[in-house]
Protein backbone atom coordinates (compact mmCIF):
# COMPACT_ATOMS: atom_id res chain seq x y z
CA UNK A 1 0.00 0.00 0.00
CA UNK A 2 2.79 2.41 0.99
CA UNK A 3 4.75 1.61 -2.13
CA UNK A 4 1.66 2.22 -4.23
CA UNK A 5 1.15 5.65 -2.63
CA UNK A 6 4.79 6.57 -3.10
CA UNK A 7 4.61 5.58 -6.76
CA UNK A 8 1.50 7.71 -7.20
CA UNK A 9 3.19 10.70 -5.60
CA UNK A 10 6.27 10.24 -7.78
CA UNK A 11 4.10 10.13 -10.91
CA UNK A 12 2.25 13.29 -9.85
CA UNK A 13 5.52 15.04 -9.05
CA UNK A 14 6.93 14.11 -12.45
CA UNK A 15 3.77 15.41 -14.15
CA UNK A 16 3.96 18.72 -12.28
CA UNK A 17 7.66 19.02 -12.99
CA UNK A 18 7.07 18.46 -16.73
CA UNK A 19 4.19 20.97 -16.82
CA UNK A 20 6.02 23.65 -14.92
CA UNK A 21 9.20 23.06 -16.84
CA UNK A 22 7.52 23.74 -20.18
CA UNK A 23 5.61 26.66 -18.62
CA UNK A 24 8.86 28.01 -17.20
CA UNK A 25 10.54 27.73 -20.59
CA UNK A 26 7.61 29.44 -22.26
CA UNK A 27 7.69 32.22 -19.68
CA UNK A 28 11.45 32.55 -20.08
CA UNK A 29 11.13 32.88 -23.87
CA UNK A 30 8.21 35.32 -23.37
CA UNK A 31 10.44 37.39 -21.05
CA UNK A 32 13.22 37.33 -23.60
CA UNK A 33 10.75 38.35 -26.29
CA UNK A 34 9.47 41.22 -24.14
CA UNK A 35 13.02 42.34 -23.52
CA UNK A 36 13.80 42.34 -27.23
CA UNK A 37 10.55 44.19 -28.04
CA UNK A 38 11.30 46.72 -25.31
CA UNK A 39 14.80 47.23 -26.66
CA UNK A 40 13.56 47.82 -30.20
CA UNK A 41 10.80 50.09 -28.91
CA UNK A 42 13.29 52.25 -27.05
CA UNK A 43 15.57 52.33 -30.10
CA UNK A 44 12.62 53.46 -32.22
CA UNK A 45 11.82 56.23 -29.78
CA UNK A 46 15.46 57.30 -29.66
CA UNK A 47 15.27 57.64 -33.46
CA UNK A 48 12.10 59.74 -33.07
CA UNK A 49 13.85 61.92 -30.48
CA UNK A 50 16.76 62.44 -32.87
CA UNK A 51 14.33 63.54 -35.57
CA UNK A 52 12.72 65.96 -33.10
CA UNK A 53 16.12 67.34 -32.10
CA UNK A 54 16.94 67.89 -35.75
CA UNK A 55 13.57 69.64 -36.33
CA UNK A 56 14.24 71.79 -33.27
CA UNK A 57 17.64 72.82 -34.62
CA UNK A 58 16.10 73.72 -37.99
CA UNK A 59 13.36 75.67 -36.22
CA UNK A 60 15.89 77.61 -34.11
CA UNK A 61 17.87 78.43 -37.24
CA UNK A 62 14.73 79.62 -38.96
CA UNK A 63 13.81 81.79 -35.95
CA UNK A 64 17.29 83.29 -35.97
CA UNK A 65 17.05 84.10 -39.68
CA UNK A 66 13.59 85.64 -39.23
CA UNK A 67 14.71 87.75 -36.27
CA UNK A 68 17.75 88.98 -38.22
CA UNK A 69 15.31 90.52 -40.72
CA UNK A 70 16.94 88.91 -43.75
CA UNK A 71 13.62 88.07 -45.38
CA UNK A 72 11.40 91.02 -46.15
CA UNK A 73 8.33 88.80 -46.40
CA UNK A 74 8.37 88.24 -42.61
CA UNK A 75 8.52 91.99 -41.98
CA UNK A 76 5.73 93.01 -44.35
CA UNK A 77 2.74 90.75 -44.38
CA UNK A 78 -0.90 91.53 -43.99
CA UNK A 79 -2.82 90.73 -40.82
CA UNK A 80 -6.16 91.75 -42.34
CA UNK A 81 -7.46 88.16 -42.23
CA UNK A 82 -6.64 87.83 -38.55
CA UNK A 83 -9.54 89.43 -36.75
CA UNK A 84 -9.36 87.29 -33.63
CA UNK A 85 -6.47 85.28 -32.23
CA UNK A 86 -6.71 82.61 -29.55
CA UNK A 87 -3.83 81.33 -27.46
CA UNK A 88 -4.02 78.07 -25.51
CA UNK A 89 -1.56 77.63 -22.69
CA UNK A 90 -1.00 74.49 -20.68
CA UNK A 91 -2.29 75.11 -17.15
CA UNK A 92 1.04 74.30 -15.54
CA UNK A 93 2.76 76.87 -17.70
CA UNK A 94 -0.06 79.40 -17.28
CA UNK A 95 1.22 80.08 -13.75
CA UNK A 96 4.15 81.98 -15.28
CA UNK A 97 2.27 85.25 -15.65
CA UNK A 98 5.41 87.14 -16.65
CA UNK A 99 5.75 84.91 -19.70
CA UNK A 100 2.07 85.38 -20.55
CA UNK A 101 2.41 89.16 -20.36
CA UNK A 102 5.52 89.05 -22.51
CA UNK A 103 3.62 86.99 -25.09
CA UNK A 104 0.79 89.52 -25.08
CA UNK A 105 3.27 92.38 -25.52
CA UNK A 106 4.72 90.66 -28.55
CA UNK A 107 1.28 90.08 -30.02
CA UNK A 108 0.43 93.73 -29.44
CA UNK A 109 3.69 94.81 -31.10
CA UNK A 110 2.84 92.71 -34.16
CA UNK A 111 -0.56 94.39 -34.41
CA UNK A 112 -3.01 91.85 -33.03
CA UNK A 113 -6.09 93.58 -31.58
CA UNK A 114 -8.22 90.84 -30.05
CA UNK A 115 -6.91 87.83 -28.16
CA UNK A 116 -8.61 84.98 -26.30
CA UNK A 117 -6.38 83.36 -23.68
CA UNK A 118 -7.38 79.86 -22.70
CA UNK A 119 -6.11 77.38 -20.17
CA UNK A 120 -8.09 74.31 -19.20
CA UNK A 121 -8.02 74.73 -15.42
CA UNK A 122 -8.76 78.46 -15.31
CA UNK A 123 -5.37 79.38 -13.81
CA UNK A 124 -5.20 82.51 -15.96
CA UNK A 125 -8.58 83.72 -14.70
CA UNK A 126 -7.44 83.37 -11.09
CA UNK A 127 -3.86 84.54 -11.30
CA UNK A 128 -3.38 87.05 -14.07
CA UNK A 129 -3.71 90.68 -13.22
CA UNK A 130 -3.60 93.29 -15.90
CA UNK A 131 -2.91 96.13 -13.49
CA UNK A 132 -5.12 99.14 -14.14
CA UNK A 133 -7.52 97.36 -16.44
CA UNK A 134 -10.71 95.95 -15.04
CA UNK A 135 -12.29 92.59 -15.58
CA UNK A 136 -15.79 92.92 -16.84
CA UNK A 137 -18.24 90.31 -15.64
CA UNK A 138 -20.58 88.08 -17.53
CA UNK A 139 -23.58 90.36 -17.42
CA UNK A 140 -22.04 93.42 -18.97
CA UNK A 141 -19.52 94.36 -21.56
CA UNK A 142 -19.35 94.51 -25.29
CA UNK A 143 -18.54 91.90 -27.80
CA UNK A 144 -16.64 92.58 -30.96
CA UNK A 145 -19.92 92.72 -32.88
CA UNK A 146 -21.50 95.10 -30.44
CA UNK A 147 -23.86 92.72 -28.67
CA UNK A 148 -24.19 92.90 -24.91
CA UNK A 149 -24.35 89.96 -22.47
CA UNK A 150 -21.83 88.03 -24.42
CA UNK A 151 -18.43 87.86 -22.78
CA UNK A 152 -17.06 85.89 -19.91
CA UNK A 153 -13.96 87.73 -18.73
CA UNK A 154 -12.80 90.63 -20.83
CA UNK A 155 -10.10 93.15 -20.20
CA UNK A 156 -7.81 95.50 -22.00
CA UNK A 157 -4.08 95.20 -22.09
CA UNK A 158 -1.63 97.14 -24.23
CA UNK A 159 -4.35 98.26 -26.66
CA UNK A 160 -5.65 94.74 -27.10
CA UNK A 161 -8.86 93.27 -25.81
CA UNK A 162 -8.15 90.05 -23.91
CA UNK A 163 -10.73 87.40 -23.23
CA UNK A 164 -9.93 84.81 -20.55
CA UNK A 165 -11.44 81.37 -21.04
CA UNK A 166 -11.28 77.99 -19.36
CA UNK A 167 -12.72 74.49 -19.73
CA UNK A 168 -16.03 75.47 -18.13
CA UNK A 169 -16.63 78.04 -20.88
CA UNK A 170 -16.66 75.25 -23.44
CA UNK A 171 -18.85 72.19 -23.02
CA UNK A 172 -20.59 73.39 -19.86
CA UNK A 173 -21.38 76.69 -21.57
CA UNK A 174 -23.00 74.82 -24.44
CA UNK A 175 -24.93 72.66 -21.96
CA UNK A 176 -26.26 75.81 -20.26
CA UNK A 177 -27.26 77.23 -23.64
CA UNK A 178 -28.99 73.94 -24.49
CA UNK A 179 -30.83 74.08 -21.18
CA UNK A 180 -31.82 77.69 -21.88
CA UNK A 181 -33.12 76.78 -25.38
CA UNK A 182 -35.12 73.80 -24.18
CA UNK A 183 -36.60 75.56 -21.15
CA UNK A 184 -37.55 78.52 -23.33
CA UNK A 185 -39.45 76.27 -25.73
CA UNK A 186 -41.03 74.33 -22.87
CA UNK A 187 -42.41 77.57 -21.44
CA UNK A 188 -43.88 78.56 -24.79
CA UNK A 189 -45.61 75.94 -26.88
CA UNK A 190 -44.32 72.40 -26.96
CA UNK A 191 -47.18 70.84 -28.86
CA UNK A 192 -46.16 71.80 -32.37
CA UNK A 193 -44.11 68.73 -33.39
CA UNK A 194 -43.30 70.00 -36.86
CA UNK A 195 -41.32 72.93 -35.45
CA UNK A 196 -38.38 70.91 -34.12
CA UNK A 197 -36.23 71.50 -37.19
CA UNK A 198 -36.83 75.23 -37.15
CA UNK A 199 -36.39 75.48 -33.37
CA UNK A 200 -33.04 73.77 -33.02
CA UNK A 201 -30.87 75.56 -35.48
CA UNK A 202 -27.29 76.65 -35.06
CA UNK A 203 -28.39 80.28 -35.24
CA UNK A 204 -30.70 79.74 -32.25
CA UNK A 205 -27.90 78.05 -30.36
CA UNK A 206 -25.68 81.05 -31.01
CA UNK A 207 -28.40 83.33 -29.62
CA UNK A 208 -28.76 81.06 -26.58
CA UNK A 209 -25.00 81.19 -25.99
CA UNK A 210 -25.19 84.98 -26.08
CA UNK A 211 -28.12 84.96 -23.66
CA UNK A 212 -26.29 82.80 -21.09
CA UNK A 213 -23.05 84.73 -21.52
CA UNK A 214 -20.92 82.08 -23.20
CA UNK A 215 -20.75 83.57 -26.66
CA UNK A 216 -17.59 84.83 -28.26
CA UNK A 217 -16.26 85.25 -31.77
CA UNK A 218 -14.62 82.36 -33.54
CA UNK A 219 -10.84 82.77 -33.62
CA UNK A 220 -9.18 82.70 -37.01
CA UNK A 221 -5.97 81.28 -35.57
CA UNK A 222 -5.22 79.28 -32.45
CA UNK A 223 -1.70 79.09 -31.07
CA UNK A 224 -1.12 76.15 -28.73
CA UNK A 225 1.63 76.50 -26.14
CA UNK A 226 2.08 73.16 -24.45
CA UNK A 227 3.67 69.74 -24.72
CA UNK A 228 1.18 68.34 -27.23
CA UNK A 229 -0.81 69.55 -30.20
CA UNK A 230 -4.36 69.41 -28.85
CA UNK A 231 -6.93 72.06 -28.11
CA UNK A 232 -7.48 71.02 -24.46
CA UNK A 233 -11.23 71.62 -24.52
CA UNK A 234 -11.34 75.09 -26.13
CA UNK A 235 -15.04 75.99 -26.58
CA UNK A 236 -16.17 73.68 -29.38
CA UNK A 237 -18.72 76.12 -30.79
CA UNK A 238 -15.88 78.54 -31.56
CA UNK A 239 -13.43 76.16 -33.17
CA UNK A 240 -15.08 75.17 -36.45
CA UNK A 241 -12.69 76.60 -39.01
CA UNK A 242 -9.90 77.82 -36.76
CA UNK A 243 -6.35 77.09 -37.88
CA UNK A 244 -4.50 75.36 -35.04
CA UNK A 245 -0.74 75.76 -34.77
CA UNK A 246 1.40 74.12 -32.16
CA UNK A 247 4.12 76.43 -30.83
CA UNK A 248 5.83 74.17 -28.30
CA UNK A 249 6.27 74.86 -24.59
CA UNK A 250 5.65 78.42 -23.33
CA UNK A 251 9.05 78.58 -21.63
CA UNK A 252 10.81 78.40 -25.01
CA UNK A 253 8.50 80.79 -26.88
CA UNK A 254 10.12 83.07 -29.41
CA UNK A 255 8.95 86.26 -31.09
CA UNK A 256 10.12 85.06 -34.50
CA UNK A 257 8.13 81.82 -34.11
CA UNK A 258 4.98 83.90 -33.63
CA UNK A 259 5.87 85.98 -36.68
CA UNK A 260 6.30 82.80 -38.72
CA UNK A 261 2.99 81.39 -37.48
CA UNK A 262 1.15 84.58 -38.41
CA UNK A 263 2.90 84.69 -41.79
CA UNK A 264 1.95 81.06 -42.51
CA UNK A 265 -1.62 81.87 -41.50
CA UNK A 266 -1.73 84.83 -43.88
CA UNK A 267 -0.89 82.44 -46.74
CA UNK A 268 -3.58 79.86 -45.86
CA UNK A 269 -6.55 79.33 -48.10
CA UNK A 270 -9.83 77.92 -46.83
CA UNK A 271 -12.70 76.77 -49.00
CA UNK A 272 -15.06 76.02 -46.04
CA UNK A 273 -16.09 72.67 -47.44
CA UNK A 274 -16.98 73.81 -50.94
CA UNK B 1 -0.61 50.01 -59.86
CA UNK B 2 -0.15 50.84 -63.52
CA UNK B 3 -2.94 53.13 -64.61
CA UNK B 4 -4.05 54.43 -67.95
CA UNK B 5 -1.32 56.42 -69.70
CA UNK B 6 1.35 54.58 -67.65
CA UNK B 7 0.92 56.63 -64.48
CA UNK B 8 2.41 55.20 -61.34
CA UNK B 9 2.16 56.58 -57.84
CA UNK B 10 3.06 55.79 -54.27
CA UNK B 11 0.69 52.85 -53.96
CA UNK B 12 3.12 50.67 -55.87
CA UNK B 13 5.75 51.06 -53.17
CA UNK B 14 3.20 50.12 -50.53
CA UNK B 15 2.33 46.90 -52.31
CA UNK B 16 5.98 45.87 -52.65
CA UNK B 17 6.66 46.07 -48.88
CA UNK B 18 6.56 42.59 -47.32
CA UNK B 19 3.71 42.14 -44.86
CA UNK B 20 6.11 40.62 -42.33
CA UNK B 21 7.66 44.04 -41.82
CA UNK B 22 4.29 45.47 -40.85
CA UNK B 23 3.75 42.71 -38.31
CA UNK B 24 7.21 43.21 -36.77
CA UNK B 25 6.75 46.95 -36.49
CA UNK B 26 3.36 46.57 -34.93
CA UNK B 27 4.71 44.09 -32.36
CA UNK B 28 7.41 46.58 -31.41
CA UNK B 29 4.95 49.49 -31.22
CA UNK B 30 2.57 47.44 -29.06
CA UNK B 31 5.14 47.39 -26.28
CA UNK B 32 3.63 50.71 -25.18
CA UNK B 33 -0.05 51.76 -25.06
CA UNK B 34 -1.58 51.86 -28.51
CA UNK B 35 -4.32 54.27 -29.53
CA UNK B 36 -7.74 52.78 -29.25
CA UNK B 37 -9.55 55.20 -31.55
CA UNK B 38 -8.14 57.02 -34.57
CA UNK B 39 -10.10 59.58 -36.59
CA UNK B 40 -9.28 60.63 -40.15
CA UNK B 41 -10.10 63.71 -42.21
CA UNK B 42 -9.57 62.63 -45.80
CA UNK B 43 -8.20 65.85 -47.24
CA UNK B 44 -6.23 66.40 -50.43
CA UNK B 45 -8.10 64.22 -52.94
CA UNK B 46 -8.65 67.02 -55.43
CA UNK B 47 -5.05 68.21 -55.12
CA UNK B 48 -3.93 64.64 -55.78
CA UNK B 49 -6.17 64.47 -58.85
CA UNK B 50 -4.55 67.67 -60.20
CA UNK B 51 -1.06 66.34 -59.42
CA UNK B 52 -1.53 63.02 -61.21
CA UNK B 53 -4.14 64.05 -63.79
CA UNK B 54 -6.93 61.89 -62.44
CA UNK B 55 -10.56 62.53 -63.16
CA UNK B 56 -12.92 63.16 -60.25
CA UNK B 57 -14.33 59.64 -60.43
CA UNK B 58 -10.89 58.02 -60.47
CA UNK B 59 -9.59 60.03 -57.53
CA UNK B 60 -12.44 59.11 -55.23
CA UNK B 61 -11.98 55.44 -56.15
CA UNK B 62 -8.28 55.80 -55.34
CA UNK B 63 -9.14 57.53 -52.09
CA UNK B 64 -11.47 54.67 -51.19
CA UNK B 65 -8.76 52.07 -51.94
CA UNK B 66 -6.39 53.89 -49.65
CA UNK B 67 -9.07 53.99 -46.97
CA UNK B 68 -9.33 50.20 -47.14
CA UNK B 69 -5.56 49.87 -46.76
CA UNK B 70 -5.53 52.22 -43.78
CA UNK B 71 -8.39 50.30 -42.14
CA UNK B 72 -6.45 47.09 -42.58
CA UNK B 73 -3.38 48.62 -40.92
CA UNK B 74 -5.53 49.94 -38.07
CA UNK B 75 -7.02 46.48 -37.62
CA UNK B 76 -3.55 44.91 -37.48
CA UNK B 77 -2.45 47.50 -34.94
CA UNK B 78 -5.31 46.53 -32.68
CA UNK B 79 -7.14 49.83 -33.06
CA UNK B 80 -10.74 49.26 -31.98
CA UNK B 81 -12.47 52.33 -33.41
CA UNK B 82 -11.83 54.27 -36.59
CA UNK B 83 -13.79 57.37 -37.54
CA UNK B 84 -13.77 58.64 -41.08
CA UNK B 85 -15.02 62.06 -42.13
CA UNK B 86 -16.55 60.95 -45.40
CA UNK B 87 -18.89 63.84 -46.20
CA UNK B 88 -19.60 67.09 -44.40
CA UNK B 89 -22.87 69.02 -44.50
CA UNK B 90 -20.71 71.88 -45.81
CA UNK B 91 -19.67 69.71 -48.77
CA UNK B 92 -23.16 70.09 -50.21
CA UNK B 93 -21.93 73.52 -51.35
CA UNK B 94 -19.70 71.80 -53.92
CA UNK B 95 -20.67 71.35 -57.55
CA UNK B 96 -23.76 69.09 -57.81
CA UNK B 97 -21.89 66.73 -60.15
CA UNK B 98 -19.11 66.26 -57.61
CA UNK B 99 -21.59 65.73 -54.77
CA UNK B 100 -23.45 63.15 -56.86
CA UNK B 101 -20.17 61.41 -57.69
CA UNK B 102 -19.30 61.00 -54.02
CA UNK B 103 -22.82 59.82 -53.15
CA UNK B 104 -22.79 57.32 -56.02
CA UNK B 105 -19.43 55.97 -54.87
CA UNK B 106 -20.64 55.59 -51.29
CA UNK B 107 -23.81 53.83 -52.48
CA UNK B 108 -21.81 51.56 -54.78
CA UNK B 109 -19.48 50.54 -51.95
CA UNK B 110 -22.38 50.02 -49.54
CA UNK B 111 -24.11 47.74 -52.04
CA UNK B 112 -20.88 45.85 -52.71
CA UNK B 113 -20.32 45.25 -48.99
CA UNK B 114 -23.94 44.15 -48.48
CA UNK B 115 -23.52 41.62 -51.28
CA UNK B 116 -20.26 40.32 -49.85
CA UNK B 117 -21.14 40.25 -46.15
CA UNK B 118 -19.07 37.15 -45.49
CA UNK B 119 -15.82 39.06 -45.93
CA UNK B 120 -16.90 41.80 -43.54
CA UNK B 121 -18.18 39.32 -40.99
CA UNK B 122 -15.00 37.24 -41.24
CA UNK B 123 -12.99 40.37 -40.53
CA UNK B 124 -15.41 41.12 -37.67
CA UNK B 125 -15.85 44.74 -38.71
CA UNK B 126 -18.83 46.79 -37.64
CA UNK B 127 -19.88 49.78 -39.71
CA UNK B 128 -21.88 52.65 -38.29
CA UNK B 129 -23.03 55.68 -40.24
CA UNK B 130 -23.23 58.82 -38.15
CA UNK B 131 -24.63 62.16 -39.18
CA UNK B 132 -27.86 63.72 -40.34
CA UNK B 133 -28.76 60.79 -42.57
CA UNK B 134 -32.13 62.38 -43.35
CA UNK B 135 -30.22 64.55 -45.84
CA UNK B 136 -29.41 61.45 -47.92
CA UNK B 137 -31.81 60.11 -50.49
CA UNK B 138 -34.01 57.21 -49.44
CA UNK B 139 -32.14 54.42 -51.20
CA UNK B 140 -28.86 55.46 -49.60
CA UNK B 141 -30.42 55.79 -46.20
CA UNK B 142 -31.98 52.32 -46.45
CA UNK B 143 -28.69 50.82 -47.63
CA UNK B 144 -26.89 52.47 -44.71
CA UNK B 145 -29.44 51.19 -42.21
CA UNK B 146 -29.24 47.70 -43.70
CA UNK B 147 -25.45 47.68 -43.52
CA UNK B 148 -25.48 48.87 -39.92
CA UNK B 149 -27.99 46.17 -38.96
CA UNK B 150 -26.05 43.42 -40.74
CA UNK B 151 -22.75 44.29 -39.07
CA UNK B 152 -24.19 45.12 -35.65
CA UNK B 153 -22.77 42.03 -33.96
CA UNK B 154 -19.20 42.47 -35.15
CA UNK B 155 -16.74 43.71 -32.58
CA UNK B 156 -13.12 43.60 -33.67
CA UNK B 157 -13.11 46.95 -35.42
CA UNK B 158 -15.88 49.56 -35.41
CA UNK B 159 -15.77 51.98 -38.32
CA UNK B 160 -17.74 55.19 -37.86
CA UNK B 161 -18.44 56.73 -41.24
CA UNK B 162 -19.48 60.35 -40.76
CA UNK B 163 -21.87 61.17 -43.58
CA UNK B 164 -23.68 64.52 -43.69
CA UNK B 165 -21.96 65.33 -40.44
CA UNK B 166 -20.73 68.45 -38.74
CA UNK B 167 -19.88 68.80 -35.09
CA UNK B 168 -22.21 71.74 -34.55
CA UNK B 169 -25.02 69.73 -36.12
CA UNK B 170 -24.17 66.87 -33.78
CA UNK B 171 -24.46 69.21 -30.80
CA UNK B 172 -27.87 70.38 -32.07
CA UNK B 173 -28.87 66.74 -32.47
CA UNK B 174 -27.98 66.29 -28.80
CA UNK B 175 -30.11 69.29 -27.85
CA UNK B 176 -33.00 67.87 -29.89
CA UNK B 177 -32.60 64.59 -28.01
CA UNK B 178 -32.89 66.41 -24.67
CA UNK B 179 -35.92 68.27 -25.97
CA UNK B 180 -37.62 65.01 -27.05
CA UNK B 181 -37.04 63.59 -23.58
CA UNK B 182 -38.41 66.72 -21.94
CA UNK B 183 -41.55 66.55 -24.11
CA UNK B 184 -42.09 63.05 -22.72
CA UNK B 185 -41.68 64.46 -19.19
CA UNK B 186 -38.26 62.93 -18.69
CA UNK B 187 -35.72 65.37 -17.31
CA UNK B 188 -38.15 68.28 -17.53
CA UNK B 189 -37.25 69.46 -14.05
CA UNK B 190 -33.59 69.31 -14.85
CA UNK B 191 -34.11 71.53 -17.88
CA UNK B 192 -36.44 73.90 -16.06
CA UNK B 193 -33.86 74.35 -13.27
CA UNK B 194 -30.95 74.71 -15.71
CA UNK B 195 -29.26 71.57 -14.40
CA UNK B 196 -28.37 70.03 -17.75
CA UNK B 197 -24.70 69.09 -17.81
CA UNK B 198 -22.26 68.44 -20.64
CA UNK B 199 -22.56 64.74 -19.81
CA UNK B 200 -26.34 64.81 -20.34
CA UNK B 201 -25.89 66.50 -23.71
CA UNK B 202 -23.15 64.06 -24.68
CA UNK B 203 -25.46 61.11 -24.06
CA UNK B 204 -27.74 62.35 -26.85
CA UNK B 205 -25.01 62.97 -29.42
CA UNK B 206 -23.98 60.63 -32.23
CA UNK B 207 -20.87 59.45 -30.44
CA UNK B 208 -22.61 58.74 -27.13
CA UNK B 209 -21.05 55.87 -25.16
CA UNK B 210 -18.11 55.56 -27.52
CA UNK B 211 -14.57 56.48 -26.55
CA UNK B 212 -13.20 59.76 -27.83
CA UNK B 213 -10.46 59.64 -30.44
CA UNK B 214 -6.86 59.33 -29.28
CA UNK B 215 -5.40 60.64 -32.53
CA UNK B 216 -6.97 62.78 -35.25
CA UNK B 217 -5.13 62.66 -38.55
CA UNK B 218 -5.83 65.29 -41.19
CA UNK B 219 -3.88 64.96 -44.41
CA UNK B 220 -2.71 67.65 -46.85
CA UNK B 221 -1.00 69.60 -44.07
CA UNK B 222 -4.19 71.45 -43.10
CA UNK B 223 -4.32 72.45 -39.48
CA UNK B 224 -8.02 73.03 -38.88
CA UNK B 225 -10.76 70.65 -37.73
CA UNK B 226 -13.38 71.89 -40.24
CA UNK B 227 -16.27 71.27 -37.85
CA UNK B 228 -15.31 67.65 -37.19
CA UNK B 229 -15.38 66.08 -33.72
CA UNK B 230 -14.92 69.46 -32.01
CA UNK B 231 -16.59 68.10 -28.86
CA UNK B 232 -14.71 64.79 -28.71
CA UNK B 233 -11.17 65.94 -29.51
CA UNK B 234 -10.51 67.97 -26.36
CA UNK B 235 -7.56 65.79 -25.34
CA UNK B 236 -6.85 64.15 -28.66
CA UNK B 237 -3.50 64.41 -30.39
CA UNK B 238 -3.79 66.27 -33.69
CA UNK B 239 -1.47 65.07 -36.41
CA UNK B 240 -1.34 66.81 -39.77
CA UNK B 241 1.03 65.15 -42.23
CA UNK B 242 1.73 67.05 -45.43
CA UNK B 243 0.91 64.09 -47.67
CA UNK B 244 -2.41 64.04 -49.50
CA UNK B 245 -5.02 61.46 -48.51
CA UNK B 246 -4.23 58.89 -51.25
CA UNK B 247 -0.55 59.20 -50.24
CA UNK B 248 -1.14 58.31 -46.59
CA UNK B 249 0.80 55.14 -45.86
CA UNK B 250 1.51 52.66 -43.10
CA UNK B 251 4.58 54.71 -42.10
CA UNK B 252 2.49 57.82 -41.47
CA UNK B 253 0.32 55.73 -39.16
CA UNK B 254 3.40 54.38 -37.40
CA UNK B 255 4.70 57.93 -36.95
CA UNK B 256 1.33 59.06 -35.58
CA UNK B 257 1.37 56.20 -33.07
CA UNK B 258 4.94 57.02 -32.05
CA UNK B 259 3.98 60.67 -31.44
CA UNK B 260 0.96 59.51 -29.45
CA UNK B 261 3.12 57.23 -27.30
CA UNK B 262 5.51 60.08 -26.60
CA UNK B 263 2.63 62.25 -25.37
CA UNK B 264 0.60 59.46 -23.78
CA UNK B 265 1.60 60.25 -20.20
CA UNK B 266 0.74 63.94 -20.62
CA UNK B 267 -2.59 63.25 -22.33
CA UNK B 268 -3.53 60.68 -19.67
CA UNK B 269 -2.65 63.10 -16.89
CA UNK B 270 -4.59 65.99 -18.32
CA UNK B 271 -7.60 63.83 -19.16
CA UNK B 272 -7.73 62.53 -15.57
CA UNK B 273 -7.30 66.03 -14.18
CA UNK B 274 -10.08 67.52 -16.28
CA UNK B 275 -12.49 64.62 -16.26
CA UNK B 276 -11.93 63.41 -12.67
CA UNK B 277 -9.69 60.61 -11.50
CA UNK B 278 -11.43 57.28 -12.00
CA UNK B 279 -14.35 58.92 -13.77
CA UNK B 280 -13.46 59.42 -17.41
CA UNK B 281 -16.32 61.26 -18.97
CA UNK B 282 -14.45 61.82 -22.17
CA UNK B 283 -12.16 58.91 -22.85
CA UNK B 284 -11.33 55.32 -22.09
CA UNK B 285 -7.74 54.21 -22.35
CA UNK B 286 -6.33 50.82 -22.38
CA UNK B 287 -3.67 50.51 -19.72
CA UNK B 288 -1.26 47.66 -19.64
CA UNK B 289 -0.57 46.34 -16.21
CA UNK B 290 1.72 43.56 -15.45
CA UNK B 291 1.07 41.49 -12.45
CA UNK B 292 3.80 39.39 -11.01
CA UNK B 293 2.95 36.61 -8.72
CA UNK B 294 4.79 33.76 -7.20
CA UNK B 295 3.58 30.29 -7.28
CA UNK B 296 5.26 28.23 -4.65
CA UNK B 297 4.74 24.61 -4.84
CA UNK B 298 6.36 22.40 -2.35
CA UNK B 299 5.92 18.79 -2.59
CA UNK B 300 7.17 16.89 0.26
CA UNK B 301 7.44 13.35 -0.51
CA UNK B 302 8.86 10.54 1.22
CA UNK B 303 12.50 10.58 0.17
CA UNK B 304 12.75 14.43 0.37
CA UNK B 305 11.78 15.74 -3.12
CA UNK B 306 10.67 19.34 -3.14
CA UNK B 307 10.21 21.91 -5.79
CA UNK B 308 9.75 25.63 -5.70
CA UNK B 309 8.54 27.31 -8.84
CA UNK B 310 8.37 30.97 -9.51
CA UNK B 311 6.41 32.16 -12.35
CA UNK B 312 5.74 35.56 -13.74
CA UNK B 313 2.82 36.33 -15.94
CA UNK B 314 1.67 39.39 -17.85
CA UNK B 315 -1.88 40.48 -18.29
CA UNK B 316 -3.68 43.34 -19.91
CA UNK B 317 -6.62 44.97 -18.22
CA UNK B 318 -8.55 47.82 -19.75
CA UNK B 319 -9.12 50.90 -17.63
CA UNK B 320 -12.88 51.21 -17.39
CA UNK B 321 -14.80 54.41 -17.65
CA UNK B 322 -17.72 55.13 -15.35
Amino acid sequence: METHLIQMYMRLANEFARTFDSLFHRIQSSMILKFILGLFWHLLHIAVSLVHIWSYVIQQLRCYIISSGLFAKYRNFSLSRLRYLAVIVDSQEAKHTAKIKQLLSWLSAIGVKHVALYDAEGVLKKSIDFGQTRLRDRSAGTCLDGDVNCVTSLCNYEEMSIELLSFTDGKEGIAKAASFLCSDYLKNDSDDCGRTETLFTEANMTKALKAVGYYGPEPDLLLVYGPARCHLGFPPWRLRYTEIMHMGPLKSMKYSAIVKALYDFSKKYQNYGS
Amino acid sequence: MELAFGRRDDHDREKRRPWVMDGCFIRVLSYSPMPRHIAFILDGNRQYAKKWNFTDGEIYQRGFCNLMSILRYCCEMGVEFVTVFAFSIDNFKRKPTEVQLVMDLVKEKMDAIIEDMNTVNDLDVRIKFLGRLTLLDESMRKAAEKLMAMTAKNKRLVVFVCLCYTSTDEIMHGVEGLWEEAKNNKGREKIANGLITAGDLEQKMYFANHPAPDILIRTAGETRLSNFLLWQTAFCLLYTPRCLWPELTFWHLVWAVLLYQRKYAYLEKITKRMCGFGVLLCQEHKKQIYSIYKVTLILLLKGGRSMVVESTCGGIEPKKSI
